[in-house]
């Protein structure tokens, strides 16, 4: 970690954050405070600079015009740049994770993004809405991604990437894979609190940052009910 | 009113009776859609020589457009769609079924708003507040906003009654005069009722830049849209008119929300002529609405109903309940919005210190959401269990769209 405390950096929450994304860094900072580490949360709007040190940024879900100003204004401020060459881990949800490659489109016009991820975002034939569901790379050692998609964008990913996920159901990057990672920069189509139905990508992201290989593990007893009721959920629905 | 709209008026009155009759439901949506199927004009029939009064907005609609049209009564007969169906349908069902009276109230979804200032040419429209509500189908904010300007900016003869200190609802109210095309700005009277809910406008939908608050002030940053100076106002425990004359809200409705909503609805009735000082007895006379406030005794348990269904009446949910044990229920059906996500906008930290019971289909997704919350609570399988698991008194319930109406079932579908 960077300092005494974990730093999370929640990304212009003026812009990206439609549907309870807020849910993110409040999942990231419980889970680490019911381990003993002292957490810190800066909410950082559009209109301040990003601070370089932090050791988790999170970047939410938004509309098209906010999603092509929050890139911009990431891009003028270079911070994430730089805190992701000093190795700080980055999580980015929906338009969070398509401004992190190279080009995203929003109200019909192609967008330059950070060129963090080697994804390209373009429009779909339809709007994704719904049930998100894919096994995890295996590499990353955590068990299905579930979740809840709602975007009317495609990705596709370069060599610089892999997928985060297989799609099992809905349609994530493309109705075949779902999100991306490389290194310590992870991002899903699983919109607003992603982590709330998957702990174990929220411990995953504490692993990264505090490079622990274990965390102590936690109480999850509800969350797991979540899941599989969302499982049996998907399953009925395909059925 | 031609022979077809006679005629289709009268089968959306029978339809509604016959719903009514075999149970299926108050008959308020299916006898506007049979009359709309005989008369895709039947709506614009039934409102020609009515003064008709629109309440939308994202949240406090219904609750307003009953105390509207309890203050418009001082007038005379007021036609309104009660139910809370909200749509063509059910405005229709509801001009056909009340007959000919000189006044209407009606209740509009937001998203209908163009198309039933098309179809009602009403007299005034009173806009309440936009935020962020089931965006996996509905429009997203800014949007919304959009489509309402471009709704007024068709209809200049309007009278506006509008909320200003919602920056998106001043945005929407005033849209730029170009005389050129014909367009003049709306005459607009603003209210403040208050708003606790500020996530849905921190970017200037007119030029991107920040919104800046200060106390109940607003302004942006980047260009002149700032909060205009209300005409109507919420002091103490009463409201201001525009000519600074206080009068006292004696509400069996509970909440500041709810005196917010008695200014909007003497603001309202004011466009029609009704002195404030004649209808504020009328205010006090609305007790539930649609089963929302109802309260209801069961086994030595006083119930009391509270809907919420996004994250902005849920904060107001919060402000209405007393300290006393709260039951939570969650759904995700269609009529809910299937996705969850918002109750992580949701701040339920107000009921630490409460016996907090939850429920509804997804529940599981309110425990993770509380666990983070650091919220104790504990899980019921119905509503009966939520009953017998807490003491005698109050038990305040607060659930989201079809939760509610299942409970109400429970209640025997109480008003």
């Amino acid at each position: 970690m960077s300092t005494e405390s974990l730093r999370i950096v929640w990304i212009y929450p003026d812009l990206l954050s439609t549907y309870g994304d807020r849910g993110n860094a409040l999942i990231l900072a419980r889970r680490a405070q019911l381990r003993g580490m002292p957490v810190e949360v800066l909410e950082v709007r559009s209109d301040q600079r990003l601070p370089a040190t932090a050791d988790i940024y999170l970047i939410g879900g938004g509309e098209d015009g906010p999603q092509a100003l929050g890139a911009q204004r990431l891009i003028a401020d270079g911070g994430l740049h730089r805190a992701v060459a000093q190795g700080s881990v980055v999580f980015g949800v929906c338009a969070g994770y398509q401004l992190l490659g190279t080009s995203f489109y929003a109200k019909g016009a192609q967008y330059a993004g950070l060129e963090l991820l080697d994804i390209a975002s373009d429009r779909g034939p339809t709007r994704a809405v719904g049930e998100l569901a894919g096994e995890v790379d295996a590499r990353l050692g955590i068990p299905y991604l579930t979740g809840f998609e709602n975007h009317g964008g495609r990705t596709h990913l370069g060599p610089g990437v892999s997928p985060l996920a297989r799609v099992t159901a809905g349609i994530g990057n493309d109705g075949m894979t779902e999100g991306a990672w490389r290194g310590k920069l992870l991002g899903t189509y699983s919109h607003g609190p992603a982590l709330a139905r998957n702990p174990a990508l929220a411990d995953l992201l504490l692993r990264w940052a505090t490079g622990a290989h274990q965390l102590p593990a936690l109480d999850d007893t509800w969350a797991e009910r979540l899941r599989s009721e969302r499982r049996a959920a998907v399953a009925a629905a395909r059925a | 009113m031609p022979l077809r709209a006679k005629v289709a008026s009268s089968v959306s009155r029978t339809a509604a009776a016959l719903s009514r009759a075999a149970g299926r439901g108050d008959g308020s949506v299916i006898g506007g859609w049979i009359g709309l199927k005989i008369d895709p004009d039947l709506l614009a029939h039934l409102s020609a020589g009515r003064a008709i009064a629109l309440v939308s907005g994202t949240n406090g609609k219904t609750t307003t457009t009953r105390l509207t049209t309890a203050a418009v009564g001082v007038l005379g007969r007021v036609a309104t769609n009660s139910f809370g169906a909200n749509m063509p349908t059910g405005h229709t069902s509801a001009l056909a079924k009340a007959g000919s009276t000189p006044y209407a109230v009606l209740e509009v979804d937001e998203h209908y708003l163009a198309q039933v200032l098309e179809a009602t040419e009403p007299h005034v429209v009173a806009l309440l507040n936009l935020s962020r509500d089931q965006l996996d189908r509905a429009k997203e904010v800014a949007m919304m906003a959009q489509l309402w300007r471009a709704a007024l900016v068709r209809h200049p003869d309007v009278r506006v009654v509008a909320n200003a200190d919602d920056p998106m609802v001043v945005w929407a109210a005033t849209p730029p005069a170009d005389p050129a095309q014909g367009h003049i700005p709306p005459k607009v009277t603003w209210f403040s009722a208050g708003q606790r809910w500020h996530d849905d406008s921190w970017v200037c939908p007119e030029c991107g830049a920040t919104i800046q608050r200060s106390g109940e002030q607003w302004w942006c940053t980047g260009c002149p849209l700032r909060r205009p100076e209300p005409q109507w106002t919420v002091e103490d425990d009463g409201v201001l008119d525009p000519t600074g004359a206080w009068h006292k809200i004696q509400l069996q409705l509970p909440g500041k929300v709810n005196l917010g909503n008695a200014a909007t609805a003497l603001a309202v009735a004011a466009e029609f002529g009704v002195r404030p000082v004649d209808a504020v007895s009328r205010l006090g006379s609305v007790t539930s609405v649609a089963g929302r406030y109802a309260q209801v005794d069961r086994d030595g348990r006083n119930i009391r109903l509270l809907l919420a269904k996004n994250p902005a009446s849920w904060l107001e949910a919060f402000d209405m309940a007393d300290e006393a044990p709260t039951l939570l229920s969650i759904n995700a059906r269609d009529p809910d919005g299937l996705d969850t996500s918002w109750l992580f906008d949701v701040d339920f930290a107000p009921l630490r210190g409460r016996q907090v019971l939850i429920t509804g289909d997804r529940a599981y997704d309110l425990a993770v959401r509380l666990d983070v919350n650091g919220v104790p609570f504990q899980h019921v399988r119905s509503f009966d269990e939520a009953v017998r698991s807490v003491p005698p008194g109050r038990l305040e319930v607060i659930a989201n769209y079809t939760a509610f109406q299942d409970i109400r079932a429970e209640l025997d579908r109480v008003n």
